[in-house]
């Protein structure tokens, strides 16, 4: 596997910028598009997934209390979580930073 | 021994491509450049070139096909001109970009409008910065050597970027000169066989020109500037071994008469043949005038140039090429800004000429240089003078 992004400097690329493994997009920080991030009051959910289904970036997984949070590593904090979650647990901040 | 022949120099660079044992080549035919292509296209229908010869439909096309080539590790030439060139602009940032040691003649032409065959650099400062190692020539000899040289430099391990060889189009394209073609054993004892290290291959795939998001987009331009930096290490040993096996050295910038001289004239290309002869006849008046040839455009040889212009007091800069609306030909900006943070630096003195065809003489250059030490002397209105224009 290839460095994380963050330890990848100039002397690391392969001859004219190749990629030489397979998968590592998955290595692509989206989240550093996002302005922001989706925050949540788990009393109302009803564990229907919804947000799951519409997250374009398929960054939702189930915690250990099957309640659906996303991966901030992947969540660019489009908001269309909040939009069509039908009990309103997710709210949207503005990131500081 | 090489044999010399009386040959067209667009036909001898056919011949010399043919000896390297090219794999591709992708080209469309533009005045002044066809010959170069029209001559392997006839080698390649006979049987004499075991190549394969793809006519694409543009020159976007020739550049693009030389691209895929070169990923799959052929030997790849192909030629242009003009706007020619103009129209492989986009592809060209990619071969520098890729590494893919695409060779590359340009046949140098005017760009319109008007509509212009002639030559001039315009086309050549056009493409200055698509990280291409280029070379420009003075006459058929230093065509036929460097185009071989190109190819040792561009698939050097070391190196591996596209190289264009820069030959004015008819003044160097279409005259028929005595030129030694080297035999093909020099040939093979020279230039090693292409090995390009990551092709295209089915057993080892990878993934070529990918997209490049902001985290790594500056890494990937920086580690493909330090290369074209580096590459003059390999293209000062390639000329060396040319020197060594055909006894013909090439430099980067090569002086004549320059030693002793209070003024300087720096030219590029074939132009710098008739400017040799009036600064012989100058000479032959007693006056301390040498010449400065810049040979090698990109990687620009900064030590070099200042070396070889530091004891001068005026150096006159013509070039074939305008910047509009800007600080005048780039050569002559490029150098100023080279020289800028020098302690000891000689008065600069910028000229723009032989535009479009339009031939500049010995009596001609014999005039520049005199107006260009007047200038020095007395300062211009304008930041260049373009030289020959009827007012």
């Amino acid at each position: 596997m290839v460095k994380p992004e963050k330890e990848l400097t100039w002397k690391d690329l392969e001859i004219g910028a190749v990629v030489t493994e397979p998968g590592n997009a998955r290595q692509y920080r989206t989240g550093d598009w996002r302005s922001q991030r989706p925050t949540y009051k788990f009393d109302k959910c009803i564990k229907c997934g919804l947000c799951w289904v519409f997250c374009p970036e398929a960054c939702f997984h189930q915690n250990d209390e099957g309640y659906f949070v996303a991966d901030l590593y992947y969540c660019y904090g489009c908001g269309i979580c909040a939009k069509e979650c039908p009990t309103g647990v997710i709210t949207m901040v503005e990131e500081e930073e | 021994m090489a044999k010399r022949v009386g040959i067209e120099v667009s036909v001898a660079i056919g011949e010399v491509v043919t000896m390297t044992n090219t794999d591709v080549i992708a080209a469309y035919p533009i005045t002044p450049q066809t010959h170069i292509v029209e001559h392997p296209a006839k080698l390649a229908a006979d049987g004499e070139l075991d190549a394969e010869y793809i006519p694409v439909e543009s020159e976007h096309s020739a550049m693009s096909a030389c691209l895929g080539a070169a990923a799959a590790g052929a030997r790849t030439f192909t030629a242009t001109a003009g706007q020619g060139l103009e129209l492989m602009h986009e592809v060209l940032y990619i071969a520098s970009s890729m590494q893919l040691p695409v060779v590359m003649a340009v046949a140098n032409r005017a760009l319109s409008a008007p509509l212009s065959v002639w030559g001039d650099h315009s086309d050549a400062m056009a493409v200055r910065d698509t990280g291409w190692i280029q070379i420009f020539t003075e006459n058929g000899q230093e065509v036929v050597d460097n185009i071989l040289c190109a190819f040792r430099i561009a698939e050097d391990r070391g190196v591996l970027l596209p190289v264009m060889v820069n030959l004015d189009g008819f003044h160097l394209s279409h005259v028929i000169e005595p030129i030694l073609l080297p035999e093909q054993s020099e040939v093979d004892a020279f230039l090693p066989p292409n090995d390009y290290p990551l092709p295209l291959d089915p057993a080892k795939p990878v993934t070529m020109g990918d997209f490049g998001p902001p985290f790594i987009y500056t890494e990937v331009k920086w580690a493909q500037e330090v290369n074209l930096r580096k590459s003059m290490e390999t293209i000062l040993k390639c000329w060396g071994e040319f020197d060594r096996i055909f006894k013909r050295c090439y430099h980067p910038v090569e002086c004549y008469r320059s030693e002793d001289a209070e003024v300087l004239l720096l030219t590029m290309g074939s132009f710098s043949e008739t400017a040799m002869t009036a600064i012989d006849r100058m000479r032959g008046e007693g006056k301390n005038i040498g010449l400065i040839r810049l040979r090698l455009w990109r990687p620009f040889p900064f030590d070099e140039i200042r070396n070889a212009v530091k004891d001068a007091e005026v150096l006159i800069v013509l070039d074939r090429a305008l910047s509009f609306g800007g600080p005048g030909g780039p050569v002559s900006s490029e150098i100023r800004s080279a020289l800028y943070n020098e302690d000891r630096r000689p008065k600069i003195v910028s000229f723009v000429g032989g535009l479009g065809g339009r031939d500049i003489t010995v009596s001609g250059f014999q005039e520049m240089i005199n107006r260009g030490i007047e200038i020095s002397k007395t300062g211009s209105k304008h930041e260049f003078e373009i030289f020959g224009v009827r007012e």
